[in-house]
């Protein structure tokens, strides 16, 4: 038996001191007609046929190191400096549980209090929590965060060019409460807030890729007596401004990008941030300074007051479990970058996407539609772009992300995400591609 | 254990240093127009070795399943294989985009249908989604699960849900999230739902139960098809916590019981690390009646090509993509790994390694419930005067171990919840007996031990009343 230290001389041993004779006679309180069913499954397997048998699946799919590869839509290629995931396996890390007895869990206590300190100076926020799930449920949170601050306010605002999954996520987590959620087109400074609406959301960028300043957004969702709910890319922060200097209330972020594989799409990172003001009522594991008797500075989950293991049906969420071991890498990743590297790969995404801009705008029937944008970037097409994904993806070009495959009426739009990762004679290639799959 | 202090990676930090030299532009620079531009950035700036010595030393300050005995109740702290991790980490899977479509990722749709069916198959259920990350978030999903499918029903008043006084504190919290009440039924003298209590609770406004099997005391719990019968006579639904399935695959299989819908945590039963919070994934499972409104989108088989679909009736996204995809590589690995026979197995030996700690602890640790347990069990902690449950934690630290988990059940007085798991051996299960003992002496004669431990960590109990009070959540300069 694989994993199982015990002999047949220390079972023996061990049921002759429980006074069992055979292991079968633990489980009696089971109904007996539904004791050890047949399980309809194969034999176990050793290792080297388990990892022969995973590999032969892992060959079955288009792998991002080995082609031109443009497509972001929510997930990001990035470049994982070999100490991120070295230093997250260690198995001291890898297999410890929640740090509820502090004493034995200072090393991911003070990793998370770090992450809390980076993220929130990245965010320009004064709290960060442990993480969520991913980004999207962090924003469904957020949301549920800002309408329980208030729930006579029922109107929630969301932009319109939200990426469409998170929108079906907070979809999902609202089915139940009277709320409306409605969207609106463009600037979050459009959004028509009033007296009814909880908070206003605004994507920075927006899933297509636009920026917008957000101050004038943040003043009026303000005046309304809404909070203002921003949405971001941590990379972004880097180099632009973030969204606390410009008046959010909340942040949430995907922090794949910052340390973590794709993964067909997860464990990612949910990021979340809040003002002091909101400390109290930000969902998730928080952790804080704390001393012990002889005056020792250690770290502490704190603040549990909020959480469902204390407050049960009256807790602020029900996370329990996050996501700890994505937010190491993103942890020890920024460590790592430090300020100068996070600013150069994010200098880099942008510099890089708006030359793939420069030239997939010369491309004929072409045209790049976002007016400000960071890594990723709407390009509007002369054939539909699912056709130009067929087309090229099996040439070891993955030329972006077919819009049409969230929203049907968009066959002619194509986003186009270009990183660190990508070099000037892949983005060439794209460009040349483009025009050679538009023929 | 490292018990010097490590400085925090601000303190760490000179002007100039970087962890990681990136290639030069390759590309005209493109001026960041000055109402955009970001000011200061104060992060911290180390080089690379300065870098890798910090998390090291981090890390050495950690108690861990691969450094110690882990016997923490409720969370299945059993050895995670290397071998999942080399299965997980494969280049395949990580330079994989979730949005490659599916003509290009067909190897890791085939293996999350393959998973969903052997889980399926474990829990005796009909469908599965793979979508919640963790087990609170599949709690979530099936009680959304439960109020979608009465409200199709026409049964739009049915919002409360029953929760045993000894469940966990997310099943509440969950039932809150999807906008349901909640009421609690008490147990009854043998730890089981009190069956009257139960009867009474089942009016019309009931839109299901959640049950925790076997319970939190460690405890099966004897009445199920009984349960499940009333509540669906009373036109409710039933939900099973699966946090504690470690004692049950090739055992039991719920879905066979009456359960409509279940969770099961892949980060417990099925071995994939715990990683210091997270990442888990708590898949769901449900029988026919909830299969359609399972979260997707799901893997299907249309002859011989894997696809992602939606389920029909489907409450919709719980997360974007498709779950916690590196975690349920480690999840298929293991069940591999494992295959019928030692799937029995592992829960086989995971009851008989408790039931021999409970044998060996209750002569020195009263147990409320006295019947077999299965993979874990309650003592308490008031063994002497003045002394808590609180003072052995920490004194099992001092001697090596972690401490099981404390003060829950909230129905326990002085709760002390210790689950070994099957990974244990029986000399390892003896060594923790043996400390268990010499702190029961020592509560009696030199209650110091117990009130000043631990002595052997970087710190010692730390004040989280003050933490609390005025939190420093942030490096402050």
């Amino acid at each position: 038996m694989p994993y199982i230290a015990n002999t047949h001389a220390d079972r023996e041993a061990m049921l002759a001191a429980i006074g069992k004779k055979k292991v079968e006679e633990l489980f009696e309180d089971i109904p007996e007609s539904r004791r050890f069913p047949s399980l309809d499954m194969p034999k176990g397997l050793s290792e080297l046929e388990v990892l022969r048998e995973v590999e032969a699946l892992s060959e079955k799919n288009m792998r991002a190191d080995r082609t031109a590869w443009f497509l972001g839509a929510g997930a990001y290629n990035h470049f994982i400096p070999s100490l991120v995931p070295a230093l997250a396996s260690r198995g001291e890390f890898l297999t410890a549980y929640t740090p509820y007895q502090p004493e034995v869990s200072q090393g991911t206590l003070q990793a998370i209090f770090e992450y809390q300190s980076m993220a929130a100076t990245l965010f320009g926020m004064a709290v960060v929590n442990a993480s969520h799930y991913d980004g999207a449920t962090a924003l469904a949170e957020a949301v549920l965060m800002a309408w329980r601050a208030d729930e006579t306010r029922s109107r929630i605002l969301v932009p319109e060019d939200l990426h469409p999954e998170y929108l079906e996520v907070l979809t999902t987590y609202f089915e139940s409460f009277p709320v409306k959620v409605e969207r609106y087109k463009g600037d979050p400074a459009a959004a028509a807030s009033d007296a009814s609406t909880a908070c206003v959301v605004a994507s920075y960028p927006t899933f297509s890729g636009e920026i917008y300043p957000l101050s004038a957004a943040a003043e009026k969702a303000h005046a309304a007596g809404a909070l203002f709910i921003v949405h971001t890319d941590p990379l972004l922060c880097a180099i632009l401004k973030s969204p606390g200097e410009q008046g959010a209330d909340i942040v949430t972020a995907e922090g794949q990008c910052l340390g973590n594989s794709m993964n067909f799409g997860g464990p990612y990172l949910g990021m979340m941030g809040a003002t002091t003001k909101l400390m109290r009522k930000i969902p998730g594991r928080i952790v804080g300074e704390a001393k012990d008797h002889e005056g020792r500075k250690g770290y502490v989950l704190t603040l549990t007051a909020r959480e469902q293991h204390i407050r049960r049906e009256k807790a602020i969420s029900n996370i329990c479990s996050n996501q700890g071991l994505v937010m190491l890498q993103s942890c020890i990743y920024m460590a790592a970058m430090g300020a100068q590297g996070m600013k150069t790969v994010a200098t880099l995404c942008r510099n890089k996407a708006h030359f793939a801009a420069s030239l997939i705008n010369k491309v004929p029937g072409f045209k790049v539609a976002t007016r400000e944008f960071f890594k990723e970037f709407t390009v509007l097409t002369p054939v539909p772009a699912e056709e130009i994904y067929a087309k090229l993806s099996g040439r070891g070009v993955v030329p972006g992300f077919p819009m049409s495959r969230y929203d049907a009426s968009r066959t002619h739009e194509l986003l186009v995400c270009v990183t660190e990762m990508n070099t000037r004679n892949q983005i060439e290639l794209l460009a040349s591609s483009l025009e050679e799959a538009s023929k | 254990m490292n018990l010097r202090p490590e400085p925090l990676v601000y303190e760490l930090s000179s002007a100039g240093r970087t962890g990681c030299a990136l290639p030069s532009c390759d590309v005209p620079e493109y001026e960041i127009p000055a109402a955009l531009a970001r000011g200061k950035l104060a992060l911290p700036e180390l080089d690379e070795l300065t870098v890798v010595r910090h998390f090291t030393r981090l890390s050495q300050k950690n108690y861990s399943i691969d450094t110690e005995f882990y016997p923490l109740g409720s969370c299945t702290m059993k050895y995670n294989p290397k071998a999942n991790e080399t299965a997980a980490n494969l280049p395949g899977w990580r330079n994989l985009h979730p949005l490659a479509g599916a003509e290009h990722s067909q190897g890791a749709i085939e293996l999350v249908y393959r998973l969903q069916k052997s889980l399926a198959e474990i829990g005796g259920f009909s469908a599965v989604s793979l979508q919640p990350a963790a087990g609170a978030h599949g709690e979530l999903s099936g009680v959304f699960m439960i109020r979608a499918r009465q409200l199709a029903k026409g049964q739009g008043r049915r919002v409360k849900m029953l929760i045993p006084d000894s469940a966990h504190g997310t099943n509440p919290a969950s039932c809150s999230m999807a906008g349901m009440t909640t009421q609690t039924i008490p147990s009854n003298a043998e730890g089981g739902i009190d069956m009257d209590a139960l009867k009474a609770a089942l009016d019309d406004t009931v839109a299901g139960i959640m049950i925790t099997n076997p319970n939190t005391l460690g405890l099966f719990e004897r009445n199920i098809e009984e349960i499940a019968r009333l509540v669906h006579k009373a036109g409710g639904l039933v939900y099973g916590d699966g946090a504690n399935m470690n004692a049950l695959t090739g055992v039991f299989k719920p879905g066979q019981a009456g359960i409509d819908v279940m969770h099961f945590n892949l980060h417990k039963t099925f071995s994939t690390p715990h990683g210091g919070g997270g990442p888990g994934a708590g898949m769901v499972a449900a029988g026919p009646e909830l299969a359609p409104y399972l979260p997707g989108p799901v893997a299907v088989k249309k002859e011989s090509r894997f696809a992602m679909e939606m389920p029909e009736h489907s409450i919709g996204r719980m997360k974007a993509f498709y779950g916690n995809f590196g975690v349920l590589v480690r999840a298929y690995a293991y069940i591999l790994t494992l295959g019928r026979d030692g799937l029995r197995s592992l829960a086989e030996n995971a009851v008989l390694n408790a039931n021999y700690l409970k044998v060996k602890l209750e002569g020195a640790y009263k147990v409320k419930y006295p019947r077999a347990c299965m993979h874990e069990f309650v003592a308490m902690g008031d063994i002497a005067p003045g002394v808590h449950t609180l003072d052995i934690a920490k004194r099992l630290i001092d001697l090596g171990f972690h401490p099981p988990t404390i003060y829950f059940p909230l129905i326990v007085p002085e709760a002390l919840m210790i689950e070994p798991t099957e990974t244990e051996s029986k000399a390892t299960l003896d060594a923790f007996i043996e400390a268990m003992l010499e702190i029961a002496r020592e509560a009696a004669e030199k209650p110091e031990l117990l009130h000043d431990a631990p002595s052997i960590t970087p710190v010692g109990r730390l004040d989280e009343v003050a933490a609390a009070r005025s939190p420093v959540l942030c490096y402050r300069g």
